[in-house]
């Protein structure tokens, strides 16, 4: 079992003596509205075992049935990734035994992916890395365990119990050849890497891409070779990286590990591990041994898939615009600066502030939510941005409300916490809240005169001239009037009696 | 990687396939296996050499290609269904007993 | 031949089919009548014969009277409605058990019909129930069922064949006029062969898989196991066609299998090319068995037909290739079997995990055979032999293919004796596993390479009085050839002998209790 507690080499001695060779694997569970090989439904969230068939729950006899659709996201997905699409490619059987998976085989390809051969640029703080695509392949997703006992955890759990609605949803594993000369950017590029990939497929709308559902999944290899070495050093596969922050944590996590055993003169063992979100740190799975003989051969039951050429270029000319172009397109139409757009491409914010623009918001004001407010209340709760619980649609009728008038920016933050907490929509919350600013001029200049009155002092200051001293008459409104106040109108008011 | 493989198995052999395929065979079993899996494979084994290298493999009788269904969903179990061959049921779950390996 | 008196099975399980449908179709019988007549014929001989392991008498009978109802009306779903059925128990049938002969599915009952059951049901037929087989189909005898073996209506001492000796023999004792097998190395034409019936392996994707308990995928093919060739093609026309739910189920329409049947009946074969198959005769086949085999081709030549002898160099190789290629496939089919989610569960003590319940489980719920056949497939898929082993193995099927389609080129169809022995004794080839393999070595061919292929009887071998069986093969997708020749052979063969070869047979003597008396039905029209 894996030692908890491990010695890790300070990051910047990992580069001093090591390169850093990068791979990720991920999966990805692909939107289409039935399983890869039934025609049962993908919806998340069902009563356990309602969404099975003979053929997903690998009951004898049942047979398998190729899902076009799934076909041709691969073959999307695989164009998008600048892949050679197979002109014949088959399934085969990935032999071992596993409770969750109904047939103990899953249904993949092997030697014969349906897309191989690509790349994808990554961009991380104005430096191009290239991304080798090694192979994009279909399979089936496995069902889901619980692990029952006090641990809840695989590990020590008294039992388990098994749902397999999961079962046989079409999976799309992407495989990179290994990244390398990332350097002291290599948690970035792989997390990077992961988020444009994620921004793609949700442009190629073949994919909810929602982490933390289980829909992409990512694992992480890593080996580092003395620098200046021709070959590369023995690796690890990091599993269960389950979110963009993960990714670079993990990356650099095994970095620091691989180095402190390496420096210390010992062997890294070619392993699986698991990296866990809570403590930060990644624990020993199980060796390769040849347990891992998967027995692969062609699946007999499945006949070769042979996208026509004429398919593959009716599906090249219809896919959606590349993200790189993308983003130039509309950094354009934006006018951010450089540092603007890279910021909101690196905060996943891209397709959000898009989103909220098209509800009516100024790219500014969309840009200032996701990237100020919005991201720290993610971050806050852990989670990526697109989670944080607030719409884009949302955010830009709360900014129609603050450019009416109708809120001011603190006004505004409340609105959130209002839409954090299920509240209903903006307006709602505005009402159920009582947040509107008052427009009550006659309460308004009450207030103003009860402030003057409290405050000669500081009456007299303006009244000489100093118009900056009306920031503290301003702040004793707005405490009488609650925060519900228009700020500059009081400031009107303001200087309407003593100018 | 063997180029042409020894026509015999031996007993450790058998115990370790026995173990991929996750059968406990028994000392007996695994005694009577080995001599006999080996004079099959002997018998078997007459294939090798027989076809070159230019001979394509035939892993289906027929020579179909694309044969998919439409993205349309069938009618699927009832939960009951799924469940009435299990050998134990909870929280309409396949109840099976705690998992040693690692999940795949 | 036998008489009719009280000894011998009551008439109207005599009767073929075809003489059944007509028989309804003019109000002489009623399905109920036919299928109680049926019923009642198994509980008089399945004690001696177990043919069956299973029987489902009321649901047979509830839908026998439902098809007497449609026929009131006069709307019958097609030209079997009423007529009943054994079914081979390697078919999911929804509500009925389905144990593939091992004990490991013992009490499985399955939430879903194969698409072969579903189109039964469909098609009017009554379900008498599900019929003994080797263990996964594994096997050439019976004797390999965890259920005990079926004895040979013929001789009890003997075997019936295999792996579908529960469907041939259920036929041939006359416990159900149609029965469904399926045949991956000859476990249709194999068990007819040596039971004096008639079995048929359609195109591979001819009849949908969808719901066989898949033995080897590639070569798995279920089809008719019948007495007459025109009850195979009528039972062929049900069961086949295109299936969606089968991705290897070929979409083009089957040809006409009833008509060429009857335009067989004639006997007449001129014109018609035959190839002999040197490869597949000679050493290692009874006399008897060839004896009667040249006899038969004699009588082709006399019904017009041009006989000519092919060579396939390659079907040498067809064994050895099979037994990688099965064991292969069936090593992957069979890991579902792991005390999970369905079927038997062994707790062995401690603390057990999931890991050790499936090796339990798989030690105790399968058989020997089984076992064999599942390590010798894994070593074949294992990493460092699978080039040598298996991906051989596939390159040899693409030369026996050439072997055929070159030997198709000079003749219509082929034949060759469909087994190259009669019945043996029970437990004489149990623990050989080599013997009991070779008895597929003329029927395997036709599984690597998709081809259909017919077996009806060819007489009697004179040494042990056994029946002996030819096969008929035709190229993918002209299955019709098959029937054509197989009823000419079958019209010339009975006209020769004066009667059906399985009016021959022994009665089989009631275990107590008379046989259902007939009405008096005339039954052959």
């Amino acid at each position: 079992m894996g030692v908890v507690t491990e010695t890790l080499l300070s990051y910047d001695d990992v580069l001093a003596q090591f390169d850093p060779a990068l791979g990720l694997e991920v999966h990805v569970e692909l939107n289409t509205a039935t399983k890869m090989f039934c025609g049962c439904p993908t919806e998340f969230g069902a009563e356990p075992n309602t969404q099975t068939c003979p053929t997903c729950l690998g009951l004898p006899g049942s047979m398998p049935v190729v899902n076009a659709k799934a076909v041709e996201a691969a073959i999307r997905i695989g164009l998008a990734l600048n892949c050679e699409i197979a002109s014949w490619c088959r399934f085969a059987r990935k032999n071992y035994f596993y409770p969750d998976m109904p047939k103990n085989f899953q249904t993949s390809q092997y030697d014969e992916p349906i897309a191989f051969n690509g790349s994808m640029d990554v961009e991380v703080d104005g430096e191009t890395y290239r991304v080798g695509i090694e192979r994009a392949h279909m399979e089936e997703d496995t069902g889901k365990s619980t692990h029952i006992g006090t641990s809840g955890r695989i590990h020590g759990a008294d039992y388990s119990l098994v749902d397999y609605n999961r079962a046989g949803i079409p999976l799309i594993e992407i495989v990179t050849k290994p990244v390398l000369g990332t350097g002291a950017k290599a948690p970035e590029v792989a997390r990077a890497y992961v988020a444009q990939l994620r921004d793609l497929l949700l442009g190629l709308g073949v994919s909810d891409v929602r982490m933390e559902q289980g829909s992409l999944r990512c694992d992480v290899n890593l080996s580092l070779a003395p620098r200046g070495a021709d070959e590369l050093g023995t690796r690890t596969e990091t599993k269960n990286v389950n979110s963009l922050r993960s990714v670079e944590r993990a990356t650099r996590y095994e970095m620091q590990r691989h180095a402190a055993i390496l420096a210390g003169g010992s062997t890294i063992l070619q392993e699986t591990r698991h990296w866990h979100e809570d403590t930060g740190i990644t624990t020993s799975g199980r060796e390769k041994s040849d347990a891992d003989d998967y027995r692969y051969f062609p699946e007999p039951d499945l006949v070769p898939v042979a996208p026509s050429r004429e398919w593959v270029e009716q599906l090249r000319v219809e896919l959606p615009e590349p993200p790189h172009e993308r983003r130039a397109r509309l950094q354009a139409l934006w006018g951010f600066s450089d540092l603007e757009m890279r910021d909101t491409v690196g905060a996943g914010a891209l397709g959000l502030v898009e989103e909220t623009i098209a509800a009516g918001a100024s790219p500014q004001a969309a840009r200032k939510w996701w990237l100020g407010e919005l991201a720290r209340r993610a971050n806050e709760a852990e989670v990526e941005l697109p989670q944080v619980g607030v719409s884009p649609a949302d955010v830009a009728r709360v900014q129609a409300l603050v450019d009416e008038g109708t809120l001011n920016d603190k006004l505004a933050r409340q609105v959130l916490d209002g839409l954090l907490a299920g509240e209903g929509t903006p307006d709602e919350i505005v009402a159920a809240r009582g947040l509107a600013i008052v427009s009550d001029e006659g309460a308004l200049s009450a207030a103003v005169d009860n402030a003057i009155a409290a405050a000669p002092d500081v009456a007299a200051k303006i009244r000489d001239g100093k118009v900056a001293a009306a920031g503290a008459l301003i702040g004793a409104v707005m405490k009488e009037m609650r925060g519900q106040a228009d700020a500059n109108r009081v400031r009107e008011l303001i200087l309407e009696r003593l100018t | 990687m063997p180029e042409s493989p020894e026509h015999t198995i031996t007993r450790e052999e058998v115990a370790h396939l026995a173990d991929l395929a996750r059968i406990d065979l028994t000392d007996t079993e695994l005694d009577h296996l080995a001599p006999q899996l080996s004079v099959i494979l002997e018998s078997i084994a007459s294939i090798q050499g027989v076809a070159g290298d230019d001979v394509p493999p035939t892993s289906h009788a027929l020579p179909l290609t694309n044969v998919f269904r439409d993205d349309v969903e069938r009618p699927c179990l009832t939960a009951e269904e799924a469940l009435s061959g299990a050998p134990e049921v909870e929280q309409q779950r396949f109840k099976v007993p705690h998992i040693l390996g690692d999940e795949q | 031949m036998t008489g009719e008196g009280a000894a011998g099975p009551a008439r109207s399980v005599r009767a073929t089919a075809a003489d059944l449908s007509a028989a309804l179709d003019e109000g002489r019988t009623t399905s109920v009548e036919v299928t109680r007549a049926h019923l009642d014929r198994i509980a008089e001989v399945d004690g001696d014969v177990h043919a069956f392991l299973h029987v489902d008498a009321e649901g047979a009978l509830i839908a026998a009277a439902e098809s007497d109802e449609r026929r009131a009306a006069g709307r019958t779903w097609s030209a079997l409605d009423g007529i009943p059925i054994a079914v081979k128990d390697v078919m999911a049938t929804r509500g009925l058990p389905t144990t593939c002969g091992s004990h490991i599915l013992e009490g499985w009952v399955p939430p879903y019909d194969a698409t072969v059951v579903a189109r039964l049901r469909g098609a009017g037929l009554p379900i008498l129930g599900k019929t003994n087989m080797d263990e996964f189909a594994m096997g050439s005898s019976t004797e390999h069922s965890a259920f005990g073996p079926t004895h040979n209506p013929w001789d009890l001492t003997r075997i019936p064949g295999g792996s579908g000796g529960g469907s041939a023999a259920a036929v041939a004792a006359y416990e159900a006029p149609l029965a469904i097998g399926t045949d991956t190395g000859g476990s249709i034409r194999q068990p007819g062969a040596v039971t004096g019936t008639v079995g048929v392996k359609p195109t591979y994707g001819g009849v949908s898989r969808y719901g066989l308990v898949a033995l080897a995928n590639s070569l798995d093919q279920a089809g008719p196991v019948t007495r007459t060739v025109l009850d195979a093609a009528l039972l062929h026309e049900v069961i086949g066609g295109h299936d969606p739910l089968d991705s290897t189920s070929i979409e083009q329409q089957l040809p006409a299998l009833v008509d060429a049947a009857r335009r067989g009946a004639d006997g007449d074969l001129t014109g018609v090319r035959i190839g002999v198959v040197r490869e597949l005769g000679g050493e290692g086949y009874q006399t008897g068995v060839l004896a009667r085999f040249e006899e038969s081709v004699e009588l082709m030549t006399k019904a017009g037909a041009e006989v000519v002898e092919v060579s396939c160099p390659h079907f040498v190789h067809a064994l050895a290739t099979y037994y990688l290629i099965l064991p292969a496939e069936a090593s992957s089919n069979l890991a579902r079997f792991d005390a999970m989610r369905y079927g038997l569960r062994v707790t062995p003590g401690g603390d057990p995990s999931a890991e050790d319940v499936m090796r339990a489980t798989r030690e105790a719920g399968f058989g020997d055979e089984v076992k064999r056949r599942i390590i010798l497939g894994t070593y074949a898929l294992s990493s460092g032999y699978y080039d040598a082993y298996y991906g051989q193995a596939q390159k040899v099927r693409t030369l026996v293919t050439r072997d055929f389609e070159a030997a198709f080129e000079q003749a219509d169809v082929l034949v060759s004796p469909t087994a190259p022995t009669t019945a043996f004794k029970i437990g004489e080839k149990v623990d050989d596993p080599l013997a009991m393999y070779l008895n597929d070595l003329a029927t395997i061919p036709a599984n690597l390479s998709g081809v259909p292929g017919i077996s009806i009887p060819s007489g009697l071998a004179d040494e042990d009085g056994l029946p002996a069986g030819v096969q008929i093969l035709a190229p993918a997708m002209a299955d019709d050839r098959v029937y054509r020749v197989g009823a000419a052979m079958e019209a010339l063969l009975v006209q020769e002998w004066g009667g059906r070869l399985l009016d021959e047979a022994p009665e089989l003597t009631s275990r107590g209790g008379s046989p259902l008396a007939s009405s008096g039905t005339e039954w052959e029209s």
